[in-house]
């Protein structure tokens, strides 16, 4: 393959952005370790999910035009986050039906992976260099039922042979983030959290990790003001962390 | 004012709910169980797909004829035997069944399992005038005991453990010797409702589906008590909402296959009921006169709703009550409505506005765990989102009642000034900029997020200038 078909996208989330860049830098790592040219766009933002999800369609589609602008070229969009692909993937169409940008809204939709699901696809393949650790993988709902990519997960996890990879009981249970959902019911939100950081206590893992940064901010807060010592990262930083 | 008074009655219900600890965990237990019998019963991802294909297509299908098919119905109803009453609203189908039991000189109703006859508030109506009624499924009968509505629309007593019923009993049935385990109480509810079934002037159900071609109403149970209350009294009253009919029998084997594997877990339930006439003449059992009741109350407009008409597909399985991450944390009293989940965060804003019933949708993390269980393939998550768009910025021809009511200045606002920055590239770098240099400023305290969680701190440095000074190329 040529140098030009092995450019792709990298989309890196606000919440990534501003919050968790390390885990953006090590998406970044991760594709060129599995052959690709990254590019990363100075003009993404954010992918308009949070208002989409509360309602406010235009406010939504507004930030998710300003992002058809930045990601021009017919190259596969990369996101660190299965939250922000399913909302490009599944939701951009519909949010631009009948509006002069819909084709192009489809066509990036039709281009958009998610990391693990991107880097399994191109079958990167993982040198474990790391001491052995017990991590629990919390499968966000978007990557169970968005993107439907909890399996690359997975996979590239069963490559590293020092990590144990545990499942929390009622794995496919929502950790109560949903976004505004956290703020606007955010007693319901906290109790969910809980069951979910019980369950993920129970496990006995050292550090917990995910494929989307919205889950682990909201989990990592509730951890840390139950006085919980689990430490969190997201999956490419840990990838990262374990070949590097 | 800034929040309506409904959002504020939910979270403080939600709150009230959450504080019930050792409630929640028997709670929890029981879902858990739930769930499992679903997953045993339907343990193919790919199988469950396809067959929910068929029968969301049959339900989509009637809908679509539904005033054919409803025509159709009431002609072989009436050819049956069955008399066909059409109601448009709660006070109308309430008058109906008031002047049928009027007219019949009933005093006392035995009730089976219905979901319309709570949602319609009949219980209280039969009651001001006069007429006793009993609930003889188990769970109903715990709830009416109870002073509570169901918390359920399958389980209507699924918050209540056996201590609880058990106390309930020993309160109501004194004469009777106490006991807490499960098939004692359960012969006891038995016995003492016999002789309710035996005295009953008349007999009040709902119905799962109604076949236009043979003018069949179906019922299905497991107790035997719908078929003692459809049977046993003289008079028979069915009631149900008009989105319930298909169109032919042999429609009906995958309909009641899913709709019991999601509910229940079952194959089949141990009675399935159809009725299709009073007694007749060389008969020596059976009511001798037989009514349906067919309830619009909103459903109509939502099925001229293109938006929102998959809503009616539902077969109120409570499937997706089961596995909602909200629901299993709460419980259904939390929501305030007559059907709670995901299907009542669906249908209670539709039926009775986006000023009342609103407020439902922010119990959602859109999850999607519902959308993935319902048998009928009702995009739950997506509508639910659909909904929460229509209450603030709605379409401008949007049949639904109270459009764009829950839209507040202050949020509105927010959202307008968010996208401001985040759909122009420039002004979004200055934000950053901004909050990556003043992160040791960055408040502690963020209102409802630090409530419950420890505030995040923005980076030392954002992902656009690492990436740019790594040298990743900009395009
Ligand atoms: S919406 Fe679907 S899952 Fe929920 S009760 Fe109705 S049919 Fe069952």
């Amino acid at each position: 393959m040529t140098k030009e078909t092995r450019e792709v996208y990298v989309f890196g989330t606000c919440l990534i952005d501003l919050l968790r860049p390390e885990a953006g830098m090590a998406a970044l790592r991760l594709l060129e370790r599995a052959g690709f040219h990254p590019i990363f766009p100075q003009a993404q933002s954010c992918c308009g999910q949070p208002a989409f999800n509360s309602g406010y369609r235009r406010e939504a589609r507004a930030v998710a035009r300003a992002q058809l602008t930045a990601f021009t070229r017919e190259l596969p969009v990369v996101v660190p986050s299965a939250s922000c692909a399913g909302m490009i993937r599944n939701h951009w169409p519909a949010l631009f039906a009948g509006e002069p940008e819909e084709t192009q809204a489809r066509a990036l939709a039709a281009r958009t992976f998610e990391l693990c699901e991107f880097l399994d696809r191109a079958g990167l393949v993982l040198q474990d260099r790391g001491e052995s650790v017990r991590v629990a993988l919390h499968h966000s709902c978007s990557a169970r039922r968005e993107t439907r990519t909890t399996a690359s997960a997975e996979r590239l996890l069963t490559q590293l042979s020092g990590v144990e990879c545990l499942a929390p009981a009622h794995a496919e249970e929502c950790c109560g983030f949903g976004g505004t959902f956290a703020i606007k019911q955010d007693a319901l939100s906290a109790a969910m959290a809980d069951s979910k950081c019980d369950a993920l206590l129970a496990t006995g893992a050292e550090r917990l990790i995910s494929q989307d940064a919205g889950c682990l901010l909201h989990l990592q807060g509730r951890l840390a003001r139950r006085g919980d010592a689990l430490p969190v990262q997201h999956i490419a930083e840990f990838l990262w962390e374990r070949i590097a | 004012m800034n929040v309506p008074g409904p959002m504020t009655a939910l979270r403080a219900r939600v709150r009230e709910a959450l504080g019930k600890a050792p409630v929640r965990r028997n709670f929890r237990a029981a879902m858990d169980g739930i769930r499992a019998k679903r997953a045993d019963a339907l343990p193919d991802a790919t199988d469950f797909a396809q067959r929910r294909a068929r029968t969301a297509a049959i339900r989509a299908r009637a809908l679509a004829r539904l005033p054919e098919l409803l025509e159709r119905l009431e002609q072989r109803l009436e050819a049956n035997g069955i008399r066909v009453h059409w109601a448009e609203d709660a006070a109308q189908a309430n008058a109906i069944v008031l002047d049928l039991l009027r007219q019949a000189g009933a005093r006392s109703v035995i009730k089976g399992k219905s979901m319309v006859s709570e949602e319609i508030g009949l219980n209280d109506v039969l009651g001001e005038a006069g007429i006793a009624v009993v609930e003889s499924d188990l769970g109903e009968y715990i709830v009416q005991l109870a002073g509570e509505p169901p918390s359920h629309i399958v389980a209507p007593a699924i918050h209540k453990n056996r201590h609880e019923v058990a106390t309930l009993f020993q309160a109501h049935h004194p004469q009777r010797e106490a006991t807490e385990d499960i098939e004692g109480l359960t012969a006891e509810a038995r016995q003492v409702l016999r002789a309710r079934f035996a005295q009953a002037d008349a007999g009040i159900s709902g119905v799962n589906f109604l076949v236009a071609e043979t003018g069949t109403l179906v019922l299905v149970e497991n107790e035997g008590n719908g078929r003692l209350s459809t049977s046993a009294p003289p008079l028979h009253i069915a009631i149900t909402g008009i989105e319930k009919v298909i169109e032919r029998l042999d429609e009906l084997p995958p309909l009641l296959d899913l709709l019991t594997r999601s509910a229940t877990g079952q194959p089949i339930t141990t009675y399935v009921n159809f009725i299709s006439g009073p007694r007749r003449a060389d008969e020596l059992d059976g009511p001798r006169e037989v009514h349906l009741v067919l309830l619009d109350n909103g459903r109509a407009r939502i099925h001229a709703d293109p938006l929102f008409a998959d809503t009616l597909r539902c077969i109120r399985c409570g499937a997706c009550i089961n596995h909602c991450p909200v629901y299993v944390q709460v419980g259904g009293h939390a929501y305030g409505s007559v059907y709670p989940g995901p299907i009542g965060a669906l249908l209670e804003p539709q039926r009775l506005g986006l000023e009342a019933g609103g407020s439902l949708t922010s119990a959602c993390t859109l999850c999607g765990a519902c959308g993935d269980v319902c048998p009928v393939a009702i995009p739950l998550p997506g509508l639910i989102n659909q909904l929460r768009a229509e209450g603030v910025e709605p379409r401008t021809d949007s049949p639904l009642p109270d459009a764009g009511r829950l839209r507040h200045r202050g949020e509105a606002l927010l959202w307008r000034l968010w996208a401001a920055i985040y759909a122009h590239p420039r002004r979004y770098r200055w934000l950053a900029r901004l909050l990556t240099a003043l992160r040791r400023l960055a408040p502690r305290r963020l209102g409802a997020w630090t409530r419950w969680r420890e505030a995040p701190r923005p980076a030392a440095r954002d992902l656009h200038r690492l990436a740019r000074e790594a040298g990743f190329s900009d395009e």
